[in-house]
């Protein structure tokens, strides 16, 4: 059983993996396990599949071909694949951001009556970003606002209205290069047209259409998900939770959701704490309905409510192999379709409620914004009746669980920071212009089984923290850190260097502040935006000593993130695997090098923890020297 | 008794996996990122080739009658008895290419850069050719062979 050590750090997955061992049942190590070998031409980005006089390789040992059927050399096969990567990552946040909007209009219109507006300052911010006259009724603002958000979707020309948020020489950079976001469906349509055959064989140009796509994720979609889910559910403040398998109550109807989109998961958590769903759950003998999250629903119940965390990605299946969950509810991205294997293997029922995710043979509960209480009503009712199907003899819940605190919003530290009075980002900036803290980094993304689970985002972490940068964090790489204790406040003492320590001290925060869902890296963006407007810190992104990473990748979606963080001047180092594009020596050289002094951001690849903190250190200090800051107060 | 590569070529999809694979055991870093950075890239010693509506990895056969051993002027390479193995002694080779002229399979290749010619070496110091793992189709088979039937099992399959 030493095999288990290997693939994870965490130890309630070793045991879950022991555990699937001995029942024969298949995880995601076992499925890679069989891939293996995985294609070399794959792996290298120099398989283009776009027309059918293909499928085309090129021969990465420079002796066979070295052009597809069409003429496309390894530079412009990579850069297309990258680019549609890109392409798919910007409409998967921005389609969610699409899905909270079209929930704005129906709450304007009456239709969602379960909604309401809960943050109405976040109301009033965003009326005067849309140039909407905050004297009118608030129906009228919140009709006017919806529509114009969803406008910002179909726009053809211009730019989006959260671009106004960046920095102004950002905004100058984005437009002297051409890829100021326009609209944000034009973008990934653009991009998608300029990928196909013969259109676009220029390998940088196919990356400046990429980067304004990635854009229109970074500060149009994800950044309209964030902020509208803030203002319909409530903009999060400080919160206590506890994550890992351990938060599975063997005495409780346990419920997981698991997914990304907050405005079901939102009433499921309502619905929990209904009295007459209680008190079903206790005629079927159980004590009560326990709520648990995994991926980045959980991260948005868990922000807004508390909620606890059951596991990050590679986790979901292991829920369901501790035979205590009696309802996993699904929506939309990052779900194993491996689920419903293992879900039969248990009592444990798997209900999808998105039109757009379906599983065959899997009973589906449409979600509608229109009753979504009734919707989540009856989803956990059907958790509570299976609950008395539950096998007792085959529950095996991990004992681990661990406190965190979370619920770190752009306004939280700016109020943290500054006190109640005089909310500001000027004590941030100046712990960073007086050498307490080195910086600022946000590790974010996902699990890969390739990779060590939950290894390489603490290692890191760790490394970081100990180096006097504050940590910021998003996603699965969030829940990774947690489970091993870095976001509590005691953990400062234990982990960070004596700078950062005073600050998370003085003000009690950790040393790694979690921020949310992956569509919350917008918060990082616009957190980012007003340090720059406090002064002192350059007057750019990319002056701010800061780096970015995502240790363990695995969907499009970070690829696309990546993208729109190093658009916006940001050093990023991915993990893992390197994307597909070593097959393209140029490609990649671009990518790490040429592209900043375009952009000011570039990637780095490294499959050492260490060698990331390294990197991301060196940077963050050729930036301080840039902007001639104090030396390092302890060192 | 001695292991022999036969290829199943019903079931060969042409991915050319293994050539990759190769390439890649008898690069330096034995690594695929970083094989394509070494200064002298490796190059895969089988390939796999059509014909008609049939895909095909060639490799060398290593021969009982081997005439790419007969005609190699400098002795570099030599038949082995007891391992059953073509050998190449490539401090001895000239590159003059005749064994690549006379080889009846075409699986011995000239690596024009390092000016020697290249052939499947049945990744002799490890337990199996690294190949075999690489077909995701399992149309690569290592099987042991008799000695008085080498000669007819030279043929792929």
């Amino acid at each position: 059983m030493e095999g288990k050590k290997i693939k994870s750090i965490d130890l309630a997955t070793q045991e879950m993996l022991e555990r699937a061992q001995k029942e024969n049942i298949k995880t995601s190590w076992d499925r890679l396990e069989a891939q293996q070998p995985q294609c070399g031409f794959g792996q290298l980005g120099i398989c283009c599949t776009v027309c059918s006089m293909g499928p085309c390789r090129i021969d990465p040992f420079g002796e066979g071909a070295q052009a597809g059927v069409c003429g496309a050399n390894a530079d412009t096969i990579a850069a297309r694949n990258l680019g549609r990567k890109v392409a798919v990552g910007a409409s998967a946040h921005s389609d969610h951001g699409r899905d909270v909007a079209h929930t704005l209009l129906l709450l304007a219109e009456g239709k969602a009556h379960d909604y309401g507006i809960a943050d109405s300052n976040k109301l009033k911010e965003l009326a005067l970003e849309f140039a909407i006259d905050t004297n009118k009724a608030e129906e009228v603002i919140v009709k006017e606002l919806a529509q114009k958000i969803l406008a910002e979707f179909g726009r053809q020309e211009g730019k989006l209205t959260f671009v106004k948020r960046a920095p102004k020489k950002r905004q100058d950079i984005w437009k002297k290069l051409g890829i100021v976001p326009r609209g944000i469906d034009r973008e990934v349509v653009e991009l998608l047209h300029t990928t196909t055959m013969g259109v676009d064989n220029d390998y940088k140009n196919i990356i400046n259409t990429s980067l304004r796509c990635a854009l229109s994720d970074g500060w149009g979609g994800s950044m309209i998900a964030t902020d509208l889910q803030d203002m319909i559910l409530g903009s999060p403040q400080p919160v206590r939770g506890k994550v890992n398998l351990g938060v599975l109550k063997e005495d409780y109807v346990n419920i997981v959701v698991h997914g990304h989109e907050p405005v079901l998961s939102e009433m499921a958590v309502k619905a929990s704490k209904d009295p007459e769903l209680l008190k079903a759950a206790k005629e079927k003998g159980a004590k009560g309905i326990n709520l648990a999250g995994i991926c980045c629903t959980a991260n948005e119940v868990l922000m807004r409510h508390g909620i606890p965390v059951a596991g990050n990605f590679l986790q979901q299946e292991l829920a369901i192999i501790t035979g205590a969950v009696e309802v996993m509810m699904v929506d939309v991205q990052c779900i194993m379709p491996a689920l419903q294997e293992i879900a039969s293997c248990f009592h444990t029922k798997l209900v999808t409620t998105s039109p757009k995710a379906k599983f065959p043979g899997v009973s589906q509960i449409e979600f509608q914004a229109q009753n979504a209480y009734e919707i989540a009503k009856k989803i956990i009712k059907l958790g509570v009746d299976n609950f008395p199907n539950r096998n007792k003899e085959r529950v095996n819940i991990p004992r681990q669980e661990m406190d965190l605190v979370a619920g770190f919003t752009k306004d939280i530290v700016h109020k943290i920071l500054g006190g109640k009075y005089r909310a500001s980002y000027q004590p941030l900036n100046d712990a960073i212009i007086q050498g307490r803290l080195r910086g600022l980094a946000g590790v974010v993304g996902c699990n890969n089984p390739k990779q060590k689970h939950d290894y390489f985002h603490t290692a890191l972490v760790k490394e970081l923290i100990k180096k006097d940068v504050l940590v910021l964090q998003t996603g699965c790489s969030a829940i990774a850190c947690a489970k091993q204790g870095l976001l509590i406040p005691e953990a400062a003492k234990e982990y960070a260097g004596k700078g950062l320590q005073e600050i998370c001290e003085a003000v009690g925060i950790p040393p790694v502040l979690h921020l949310g869902s992956c569509v919350d890296n917008s918060r990082i963006l616009t957190a980012a935006s007003q340090v720059i407007a406090q002064g002192g810190l350059g007057d750019d992104l990319c002056d701010i000593p800061a780096a970015g990473a995502a240790p363990e990748w695995m969907s499009e979606k970070a690829i696309t993130i990546g993208m729109y963080f190093v658009a916006s001047g940001v050093f990023t180092v991915f993990g893992a695997s390197p994307f597909a594009t070593l097959g393209s020596p140029k490609l990649t050289e671009y990518l790490c090098a040429g592209l900043e002094e375009e952009v000011g951001g570039k990637f780095a690849f490294s499959s050492d923890p260490s060698e990331m903190a390294k990197i991301m250190i060196e940077h963050i200090d050729k930036k301080r020297q840039a902007l001639k800051l104090k030396p390092m107060m302890y060192e | 008794m001695m292991k022999m590569l036969y290829y199943d070529i019903k079931k060969c999809l042409g991915c050319k996996s293994c050539e990759i694979v190769c390439a890649v055991a008898h690069s330096q870093s034995k690594d695929l990122f970083r094989a394509l950075k070494e200064k002298i890239l490796s190059l895969p010693r089988k390939k796999v080739y059509k014909s008609g509506d049939k895909n095909f990895p060639v490799s060398c056969r290593h021969c009982k009658e081997h005439p790419c051993s007969d005609a190699c002027m400098a002795a570099a390479l030599t038949y082995e008895q007891a391992s059953g193995m073509v050998l190449h002694d490539e401090s001895r080779c000239v590159g003059c290419w005749m064994c690549v002229m006379v080889c009846p399979y075409a699986a011995i290749r000239p690596d024009l850069k390092s000016k020697i010619p290249i052939r499947c070496d049945k990744c002799k110091d490890k337990d199996e050719p690294a190949c075999l793992k690489a077909c995701p189709t399992g149309a690569i088979i290592w099987r042991e062979v008799n000695e008085e039937n080498i000669h007819s099992s030279n043929k792929t399959k």
